[in-house]
């Protein structure tokens, strides 16, 4: 049981990564109909910014300190976010008219640009990411082993989730996204600039990808520019099990992927599923779901517009 | 404060407009009638900005809005409830007419339009926090004129307020657009097949066929046309 529990918590803190990033996907699909397959490679940026600022950062705001946590992960999701605005502005805009195909064919090439980019900027070797936090497991709790980095993981999910709630539910930009994704004419009628929305949900995207790989940076401190590859991958399954342009799906999704490829790798002897096929557990879901409901968990049945 | 002059528009290589000259004068109800086809939607997504003119201009109050971006159309006072009532059917209906005033600064001033819109139409009032993809036609379609009505706009531009509506709620719906144009001296641009309504409520109609005004008049005498009653009022 407590074998159970500790690979239900893994799971947890791994599908949260997979979740947050899975939110832009969702988001990007929901008013535009396209899958922005270069979201995982914006994730890849925001380790790698957290990578170059902490240092600088954790002079001036405490080594290890909570505000620095703060800071690093915040400046991560502001430049993130600026980034996707400008692959937004400079890419997919000009695109916008043209067919699906023509626009998820760029978004490949924008995704093995940044690849490259990453390989030829950063380097192609994996780099140790800095401590930010003390990280150490939790005392107290018997034989199971908690970090101080997984309730972290989880705390800000939660947080970034809830606020995201916030502004999609509450604000007049939030309003606003759900009134375009659900017919962008009727939308410029109300006097919103359809532009402006977009570009913010790009934004918006674009920083939760950067807080993941924070946080993935944090609990697996090595980062290279390949990383954001299978994690871009399996959330992207994740968003399609949610039900791609469900934001709450795309959350479940997430953490539903974590879970299933952390028990499939923690009981890899018991159900003779070699633990080494982790990788391919998210894509066998997403043959699943295309086979028996190919609008996902959450996603309403009109949705199928790509 | 509404001229339309001489506008073309065009989809690809067809076109749907070619020179249509409309006015609609300040405080006035004015009529668009014409079948199915003629291009009324168009006439009215061109001055909104969601079809771009091809030649032709349009002047709001004298100032030229042609091709100007949608936001920006809105932004000077010209709204407009749209073909097939297009509400925000994932959203409720207090957050459909929140989004109608999108472009208002002026938030404290909304209690006020609230209480006005669900003055003239209750129904809004008791479906205030549901779905609008809840409603049924006829209350879509009062949501639909209440959120463009929460633009504060000068003139409003309705396309087919009629359509798929059972007839008594036509009516209401009818006796408040004019109540709607006399209590706030709004201007109204209407679109409509259903002539013989169109006509009874304007001042001035103009009939639109396969992309050209045939004719106009004002609406007492379109009624009496025998062109009109022909092919717009049943044969009457
Ligand atoms: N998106 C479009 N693409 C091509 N042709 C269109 C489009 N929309 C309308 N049309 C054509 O333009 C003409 C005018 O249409 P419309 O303005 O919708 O007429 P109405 O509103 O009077 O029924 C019609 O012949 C219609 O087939
Ligand atoms: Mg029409």
């Amino acid at each position: 049981m407590t074998e159970f529990i500790q690979q239900l918590i893994n799971g947890l803190s791994l599908g949260a990564i997979y979740a947050l990033i899975a939110l832009g996907y969702t988001m990007v699909y929901g008013i535009l109909r396209f899958i922005n397959f270069a979201h995982g490679d914006v994730y890849m940026v925001g380790a790698y910014m957290g990578f170059y600022l902490a240092p600088s950062i954790m002079r001036g705001f405490g080594q290890k300190s909570i505000a620095s946590g703060i800071v690093i992960l915040v400046a991560a999701m502001a430049i993130c976010a600026a980034l996707g605005i400008v692959i937004e502005r400079l890419v997919y805009r000009p695109l916008r008219n043209r067919p699906k195909l023509t626009v998820l064919i760029t978004a490949i090439g924008v995704s093995l640009f940044l690849e490259n980019a990453g390989q030829y900027v950063f380097g192609p070797d994996p780099k140790a990411f800095p401590d930010i936090i003390n990280d150490h497991a939790i005392e107290g709790l018997g034989d199971l082993t908690v970090t101080v980095s997984q309730v972290l993981v989880l705390a800000v999910t939660v947080a970034l989730l809830l606020l995201l709630t916030w502004i999609v539910k509450k604000t007049k930009l939030g309003m606003a996204m759900r009134a375009l994704s659900f017919n962008p004419v009727a939308a410029s009628l109300m006097g919103i600039n359809n532009d402006v929305v977009i570009a913010f949900t790009f934004g918006l995207g674009s920083a939760l990808a950067a807080a993941a790989g924070i946080l993935f940076a944090i609990s697996y401190p090595s980062i290279d520019p390949l990383m954001g590859i299978l994690p871009g991958l399996k959330a992207f399954v994740a968003a399609v099990l949610g039900g791609i342009g469900n934001i709450p799906g795309a959350a479940l999704g997430g953490v539903l992927i974590g879970l299933v490829e952390t028990l499939v790798v923690g009981y890899s002897d018991t159900i003779h599923i070699p633990s080494t096929y982790r990788d391919a557990v998210a894509f066998a879901i997403l043959i699943l779901i295309l086979l028996f409901k190919p609008t996902g968990l959450l996603g309403a049945a009109d949705r199928e517009k790509v | 404060m509404l001229e339309i002059k001489d506008l073309q528009v065009c989809y690809g290589s067809i076109m749907a407009l070619q020179g249509v000259t409309i006015t609609v004068p300040t405080g006035a109800i004015v009529t668009l009638i014409g079948a199915n086809g003629a291009g009324k939607t168009t006439v009215l997504r061109a001055v909104s900005g969601i079809l771009k003119a091809t030649a032709g201009a349009i002047l709001f109050n004298g100032e030229e809005i042609t091709n100007h971006p949608p936001h920006r159309i809105v932004g000077m006072g010209v709204s407009q409830s749209p073909e097939g009532r297009m509400v925000f059917a994932n959203l409720t209906v207090r957050e459909n007419l929140l989004m109608g005033a999108y472009l208002r600064k002026d938030k404290r001033h909304f209690a006020a339009d609230f209480d006005y819109l669900f003055n003239v139409f209750p129904r809004l009032k008791e479906r205030e926090k549901q779905v609008a993809g809840t409603l049924s036609g006829g209350e879509q379609q009062m949501l639909a004129i209440g959120r463009a009505l929460m633009s504060k706009p000068k003139c409003l531009m309705l396309d087919e307020p009629s359509l798929g509506i059972a007839p008594l709620l036509v009516k209401t719906i009818f006796s408040k657009i004019v109540e709607i144009n006399k209590q706030l001296s709004l201007t109204v641009l209407l679109v409509e097949q259903n002539a013989n309504l169109a006509l009874e409520i304007s001042s001035y109609g103009y009939v639109l066929e396969t992309g050209r005004i045939i004719l106009e008049a004002p609406s007492a005498e379109l009624r009496k046309n025998e062109k009109v009653r022909g092919a717009y009022l049943g044969g009457a």
